[in-house]
C-alpha cells in the first residue's frame, strides 16, 4: 500500500474531524456543567459567580468552590423525591415496553419474510412523526371531555354525567412513554428475534419439548442481546424526561428533567440545575458505558 | 416453521400496530372539524388550515425550522459519515475508545442534559444564542445518529472493491467518491433523514441553545399546547406528519430501486464471461 503524505493526511482528517466536534460540543460541555454547579448563585447574566478561569487560576479558586448546591439537592426532599419516582417511573415502563414490544417483535420476526419489510416500515414510519406531535395527541385523547370519556359513554362504561380521571396523573404519564419509546424497544428486539436460528427451535419440538417451553429455553434467551440493547436505549432517555411529564403529567408526578427544566427556565438557577443535571449524570453512567460496551461489541460482531 | 401466522401473533400486530396509529389517525381527523371542541364533530373544513396559513408566528416559527433542520441534518450527515468511517475503517488510532464512546453516548443522553450542558458552553464561548447556535446543537446530536446508521451500512459490504481500486492506482479520495460513496449512499440517505426529522422534532435541546428570534416550531407548538389543544395545531402536525410520510415513502421506494438496479448489474456481470 502506497502511503503519500497526502494519504495520512486525508485518514488524519476523516478521524480528527468528527473527533474534536465531539470533543468541543459534547464532553467539553461537561466540565463547564460541573465547574458552574460548584458556584453560587448571583443575580446577573449569566446568572452565576465565576469559579476560575482557565487551569492557572484553578488552585488559587479551588478555596471558593461551593458544594452549597449539592448540599442544598440532598437536604431538599423534593429532589430526591424526583430522583426516585423518575427511577420508578423509568423502571415501571420498560418493564411495560418489554412486555408489550416483546410479542410485537416476535410475531413481526415470525410473519413471511414477503412482507416483513412493510411490518418494520409500519413500525418505524411512527417514530418519524413529531415526539411532540404524539403527545400531543395522547390530550386530546385522555383529558376528561375527550375522546377517551365520550367512546366509554357512548359504549355505556360509563355514567353519561362521569369522565375519565386519567390526565395529569402517572398513568398517562406513562402510557406517553410506553406510546413514544415503543419503536425504540420493538427494533431491537426484532433484529435479535429475526437473526433467529429456526432449527434450533425445530430440533427443540423434535425432541418433544412444548412450545411454551421452548420459547423460554431457546428462544428468549437468545434474544436477551435485544431485549439489553432495547432496555438501555428506553430507560436511559426516560429517566431524564421532560415532555411527556410536563405535558400528561400532574403536579404531583415530579420528574427530575422536569424540576431541572423549572430551575432553570422558571427560577433561572443556573448553578442549582447545572448540579441536578451532574447527579443525574453520575446515576445514569453505568447504564450509558454498558450500552456505549453493548454497541460497540454488537458492531465489531457485524463485522 | 409454520408459514401462516398464529391467531396469537396476528393479535399481538393488530393490537400493537392500532395502539400505534390510532392516535396519530384522530389527530388527523380532527384536525378538518370544522368545531373548535375536540370531542365534538361539527362537520368537514378546511377552515384551521386556512387560520394556520394566516397566523404569522406560526409560519415564521415553520420556516426557521425548515432551515435549521435542513443545514444542521447536511453538517451532520458530513461529520456523521466521517465518523463511521473512522470507526469502521481506522481499527486503531489513540482516543479510538473515547471516540466510539462519544459516538453512541449520545443516543441515550437524556435531552435536558445536553440542551443545559451546550447552552453552558455557548455562555462560556460568549457565542450570542440564535439560529446558528441552535445549528450546532442539532448537528451535534443528530451525527451520532448518521454515524451509527451509516456504520451499519458500511460493515456489511465488501472492502475488496476499495482494495481493487486502489490496487489499479485509484487515489484515496476518487477511490472514495467513485467506489464507497455510491456503495453506502442508501445509508447516508437515510442518515440525513433522520438527522432532519431528529431536528425537525426537538423541543428541548433547542429550547436550551435558542436565543430571541429563533424561535422554532416545536417551541411554538410546545407553547401553545400549554394553553390548550386548538385544532390549528392538529393542521400543522397533520401537515408535518404528511411530509414526513410521503419523504419515507419516497426513500424506501428509491431504495429498494437502488437494491433492484444493483442485483441486476450483478446478475449482469456475473453472466459476462
Amino acid at each position: 500500500m502506497a502511503a503519500g503524505p497526502s494519504r495520512n493526511l486525508g485518514r488524519y482528517l476523516v478521524v480528527a474531524v468528527p473527533f474534536v466536534w465531539l470533543l468541543v460540543f459534547f464532553l467539553a460541555p461537561f466540565f463547564i456543567i460541573a465547574k458552574i454547579s460548584l458556584s453560587t448563585t448571583a443575580i446577573a447574566m449569566p446568572p452565576y459567580t465565576p469559579v476560575f478561569d482557565g487551569l492557572t487560576g484553578l488552585w488559587d479558586n479551588l478555596a471558593e468552590f461551593s458544594f452549597e448546591n449539592y448540599v442544598w439537592l440532598t437536604s431538599d426532599q423534593l429532589y430526591i423525591r424526583a430522583y426516585l419516582s423518575s427511577l420508578r417511573i423509568a423502571f415501571i415502563s420498560t418493564v411495560l415496553l418489554l412486555a408489550i414490544g416483546y410479542p410485537i417483535a416476535y410475531a413481526m420476526a415470525r410473519a413471511p419474510s414477503s412482507i416483513r419489510p412493510t411490518l418494520l416500515m409500519l413500525i418505524i414510519l411512527p417514530f418519524w412523526t413529531s415526539f411532540l406531535i404524539r403527545v400531543y395527541a395522547w390530550i386530546g385523547i385522555l383529558k376528561p371531555e375527550g375522546l377517551l370519556t365520550v367512546v366509554l359513554q357512548t359504549v355505556g362504561l360509563l355514567a353519561p354525567n362521569e369522565q375519565v380521571r386519567i390526565m395529569n396523573t402517572e398513568t398517562a404519564v406513562l402510557i406517553g412513554i410506553v406510546y413514544s419509546y415503543l419503536p425504540f424497544m420493538i427494533l431491537p428486539l426484532y433484529a435479535a428475534l429475526e437473526r433467529l436460528d429456526n432449527t434450533l427451535l425445530e430440533a427443540a419440538q423434535d425432541l418433544g419439548c412444548p412450545p411454551i417451553k421452548a420459547f423460554w429455553l431457546v428462544t428468549f434467551p437468545l434474544s436477551l442481546p435485544g431485549v439489553i440493547a432495547g432496555s438501555f436505549l428506553c430507560f436511559i432517555p426516560i429517566m431524564g424526561e421532560f415532555v411527556i411529564p410536563d405535558l400528561l403529567g400532574g403536579s404531583e408526578t415530579i420528574m427530575i428533567g422536569r424540576t431541572l427544566w423549572t430551575e432553570f427556565f422558571n427560577n433561572r438557577d443556573w448553578p442549582l440545575s447545572s448540579a441536578v443535571a451532574v447527579v443525574l449524570l453520575l446515576i445514569l453512567v453505568v447504564p450509558i458505558v454498558l450500552f456505549q460496551n453493548q454497541s460497540a461489541r454488537a458492531t465489531e460482531k457485524g463485522r | 416453521m409454520n408459514k401462516n401466522l398464529s391467531w396469537f401473533n396476528v393479535t399481538s400486530l393488530t393490537l400493537g400496530f392500532a395502539f400505534l396509529y390510532l392516535p396519530i389517525l384522530l389527530l388527523v381527523v380532527y384536525s378538518f372539524n370544522e368545531s373548535r371542541l375536540v370531542t365534538v364533530w361539527g362537520g368537514f373544513s378546511t377552515r384551521w388550515y386556512v387560520e394556520m396559513w394566516n397566523n404569522q408566528g406560526l409560519m415564521d416559527a415553520a420556516w426557521v425550522t425548515i432551515r435549521v433542520a435542513l443545514l444542521s441534518a447536511t453538517v451532520a450527515t458530513v461529520l456523521g459519515t466521517l465518523g463511521a468511517i473512522a470507526l469502521v475503517r481506522f481499527t486503531r488510532f489513540p482516543g479510538r475508545t473515547l471516540f466510539s464512546g462519544m459516538i453512541y453516548a449520545p443516543l441515550v443522553m437524556p435531552d435536558v442534559i445536553t440542551g443545559l450542558s451546550l447552552l453552558l458552553l455557548f455562555v462560556a464561548m460568549g457565542l450570542a444564542r440564535g439560529f446558528w447556535t441552535v445549528i450546532i446543537a442539532h448537528v451535534t446530536f443528530a451525527m451520532c445518529y448518521v454515524a451509527v446508521v451509516v456504520q451499519s451500512r458500511l460493515v456489511t459490504f465488501d472492502q475488496s472493491m476499495e482494495e481493487a481500486a486502489q490496487d489499479l492506482g485509484c487515489p484515496p479520495v476518487k477511490t472514495f467518491f467513485q467506489i464507497t460513496l455510491p456503495l453506502i449512499l442508501p445509508g447516508v440517505i437515510a442518515g440525513w433523514m433522520l438527522a432532519f426529522t431528529l431536528s425537525l422534532d426537538d423541543l428541548v435541546i433547542a429550547s436550551f441553545a435558542s436565543g430571541p428570534g429563533a424561535t422554532t416550531l416545536p417551541m411554538k407548538i410546545y407553547s401553545q399546547v400549554r394553553l390548550g389543544v386548538t385544532p390549528e395545531i392538529n393542521a400543522v402536525c397533520t401537515i408535518l406528519i404528511g411530509i414526513v410520510t410521503i419523504g419515507v415513502i419516497i426513500a424506501s421506494i428509491a431504495s429498494k430501486r437502488s437494491e433492484v438496479e444493483r442485483q441486476r448489474a450483478e446478475r449482469l456481470a456475473a453472466a459476462t464471461p
